[in-house]
């Protein structure tokens, strides 16, 4: 035990002072967030450009209808044909050219209208254009099936059915997403953990064996050993780096809200946008309300359950992939050579990550859901993605979970067992660039 | 018991492979013992063995009379072919690394690292990085750390490698008084001069065999065949040489000095050498009689081309 925490110990302070980890620990949260303040910084210079479109409206419709906007205003054009228009708008410099033309009836005006411009337009400018012409052409049809427009207004067209579990307790429309993008954050923290730092994990077992100590030392202690101690003071580091970014990211983007002043309720209003004329305040406390359910919800989502299961997904996950890239350092004798090796195990990852996406926010319990939350190299990703649902009725049936964690811990230690043979093998072997074949000829010396 | 190690008829084999056939040895306490063999014939998977980092498919190895056991490894100083350091850690906290992991505990190791580097003349080196340092002064270093722990034995494999010749000399005269404070060294090497110069035993290994081992000067006297060097002041041309030839197997001969002196080899039928030195009585000076003894050298090609 003593060696083992002086390997972890080593192994640790030597990632830690490592000049390009301390960079990137810092770096990092810096570029994330000075990429998000970019992205917030073009899109408001985006937003502020006004594009101007000439309207060359010869019908006698529409006469009033195109009114400027935040981002788009409109200019009448008249006593020209539409040749000289297109040029005149195109050397003015505006955005397009609305052309509705003179014809007796609505119907025809509207599907003869025509919007040049010079590359094809935005969709939000093409949004806001077919909108006036779908009023117009509703309060006609309207008009002529005898239905006033506050009628119309009062049948409404919005209908959300309400839902609840078989208990009786009300379900909100969207928390299963929510819940499953919580899940699948946590996948995801997985999945780049066990990248990042199984690849440190093999660069530095691949410089232990090009600088020649690989034998000093285990002509010392245990290949396993310093195999175990390498992993665990590598994912130390990395759960120091993990900890600083989010700290400073959360320091960040605090700073970031109070320098741009981003109304950060602001980014909910968009979505829950109310149709109909219902009063600001009402409005206020409908979505005040409905927040406080989420947030309720959000409370009830089991947090302890939750975080305990991702520590024993992630702890056994973690150790399985990375002694996998232990042993593909061990094997080869220099960074290049490990391509053909790695992808074998990029691919289950990315696979989970993507059945996540796909198949587990749709349907939590599906079959496709199940198998590869039971598969140990994809269960530490996508079970997590299922939890946050609950254990037991309603969630993931308890016998899944026990039936996952064990394979889990049956692969870990089958994995374990090997990659320590080709480990042991490998560290000793310089000079050859080995194959598979090799590999499973190691697992026997 | 006399011997630090022993093996029993250790076998290893890598897939298809054999590295090591039923090789058994004795190595004596307070000796240098010298594993000699050609590149690739077992010496060092026998080293790594005896290092327990891998293990013998059959046979055993006994340390100081008990079978090999983790805890010795505490016991054994261990210098690579394959050598090196960790590039980007400082030389003292990496020596202190080395060290611990053999069992040192930590004022030990900083007390005994103060001591060699003192005697080596590197003090200030301390706080340099492995990087910054020269090959042969990494190497000094990579001895400290070997020897640091004060193990019963010493294992050094092509120890002069690399070495510049000061360096070379240094550790050689280290080595030696390591040997005179009790400890056992095991020297492995495909180097013959060396082996001459340091070994009291040698063990041949060839082709993942054992072909013959034992104390130097006896494998040498098993290996002498008789053959003498004899340098005699004649007069003249006047028949010696042929009534030598007659009686005795003489392998080479030279008239030097103008013909007033004889030099020839001569190989003798047994290790009695009165009966040619009295034959010769009377007819010539004997300037100079000396029996040559073969090299490790001769031995070693002798004995592998005969197998």
């Amino acid at each position: 035990m003593g060696k083992l925490s002086l390997i972890i110990k080593r192994e640790y302070l030597a990632k830690v002072r490592n000049k390009s980890f301390v960079v990137m620990t810092f770096l990092s949260p810096i570029l994330m967030v000075g990429m998000v303040a970019l992205v917030v910084y073009l899109t408001k210079i985006n937003d502020n450009e006004i594009r101007t479109i000439g309207v060359l409206n010869e019908s006698n419709y529409f006469s009033t209808d195109f009114q400027g906007t935040e981002s788009t205003s409109f200019v009448k054009i008249r006593d020209i044909d539409l040749e000289a228009a297109k040029d005149s708008v195109q050397k003015i410099g505006f955005y397009g050219l609305l052309y509705i033309p003179d014809e007796p009836d609505l119907e025809k005006v509207a599907s003869r209208s025509f919007f040049y411009t010079k590359d094809s337009p935005g969709s939000n400018i093409l949004d806001n254009l077919e909108d006036v012409f779908e009023d117009r052409l509703r309060l006609r049809r309207l008009q002529e099936l005898g239905v006033s427009v506050s009628d119309f207004e009062s049948v409404g067209n919005n209908f959300e059915i309400n839902t609840a579990n078989f208990s009786g307790e009300q379900n909100l429309k969207g928390i299963t997403e929510i819940k499953a993008f919580i899940g699948g954050a946590f996948g995801y923290l997985i999945m780049m953990f066990i990248i990042i730092y199984g690849g440190f994990v093999m660069r530095s077992v691949i410089e232990e064996k090009t600088t020649r100590i690989i034998e000093v030392i285990i002509s010392s202690v245990k290949p396993f050993q310093l195999m175990l101690g390498k992993i665990i003071g590598t994912s130390l580091a990395g759960v120091t780096q993990f900890a600083i970014w989010i700290i400073s990211a959360i320091l960040m983007f605090g700073v970031l809200i109070l320098v741009f002043d981003i109304d950060p309720s602001g980014l909910n209003s968009g979505a829950s946008n109310a149709p109909g004329l219902v009063g600001g305040a009402a409005y206020m406390a409908a979505s005040d309300s409905a927040m406080q359910l989420y947030a309720n919800e959000l409370f009830r989502i089991p947090w302890i359950m939750l975080i305990t299961f991702f520590l024993i997904y992630f702890i056994l996950g973690y150790l399985i992939y990375s002694s996998i890239y232990a042993a593909i350092g061990a094997a080869v004798d220099n960074e290049t050579d490990t391509q053909q090796f790695i992808f074998p195990i990029i691919l289950p990852l990315m696979l989970a990550i993507y059945v996540g996406f796909f198949s587990v926010f749709n349907n939590p319990h599906g079959p496709i859901a199940v198998a590869f939350s039971l598969f140990p190299l994809t269960s530490p990703i996508v079970m997590l993605m299922r939890l946050p649902g609950g254990i037991g009725e309603g969630g993931v049936p308890i016998w899944e979970v026990a039936v996952s964690i064990l394979l889990l811990i049956v692969t870990f230690i089958g994995i374990v067992w090997l990659a320590a043979k080709i480990y042991r093998v490998g560290i000793l072997m310089y000079g050859k660039k080995p194959s598979y074949r090799d590999l499973l000829k190691w697992l026997k010396y | 018991m006399n011997n630090i190690l022993v093996a029993k008829e250790v076998s290893k084999q890598f897939g298809n492979h054999i590295a090591l056939n039923k090789v058994s040895l004795e190595i004596p306490k307070n000796s240098i013992y010298g594993l000699l063999g050609p590149n690739g014939a077992g010496k060092t998977t026998l080293i790594r063995i005896i290092n327990q980092i891998i293990y013998p498919d059959q046979g055993a190895i006994y340390f100081d009379g008990k079978p090999l056991q983790p805890h010795h490894i505490s016991m054994i100083g261990y210098l690579p072919e394959e050598r090196g350091l960790y590039k980007s850690m400082k030389v003292g906290e990496q020596a202190l690394y080395l060290a611990q992991l053999k069992g040192l505990s930590k004022a030990d190791a900083k007390s005994r690292l103060k001591y060699w580097f003192d005697r080596l003349e590197i003090g200030d080196w301390w706080n340099k990085k492995i990087q910054e340092l020269s090959k042969g002064m990494a190497q000094k270093i990579q001895f400290i750390v070997t020897v640091l722990h004060e193990p019963k034995l010493l294992i050094f494999d092509e120890p002069f490698s690399g070495f510049d010749p000061i360096n070379a000399n240094l550790i050689k005269d280290e080595i030696l008084q390591l040997r005179d404070k009790g400890t056992t060294i095991i020297f492995s090497t495909h180097r013959m001069e060396s082996v001459e110069e340091l070994c009291e035993y040698i063990a041949l290994i060839h082709k993942s065999e054992k072909l013959l081992d034992g104390k130097l000067s006896d494998i040498k006297k098993a290996y002498k065949n008789n053959i003498y060097k004899v340098g005699l002041g004649v007069q003249s041309t006047n028949g010696l040489l042929e009534d030598l030839k007659d009686k005795f197997h003489i392998l080479s001969s030279e008239y030097v000095d103008g013909g007033i002196q004889l030099n020839f080899t001569v190989q003798l039928p047994s290790d009695d050498t009165g009966p040619f030195l009295s034959h010769l009585s009377g007819k010539a000076n004997v300037n100079n009689f000396t029996e040559t003894i073969p090299s490790a050298n001769d031995i070693f090609i002798r004995t592998v081309q005969t197998k």
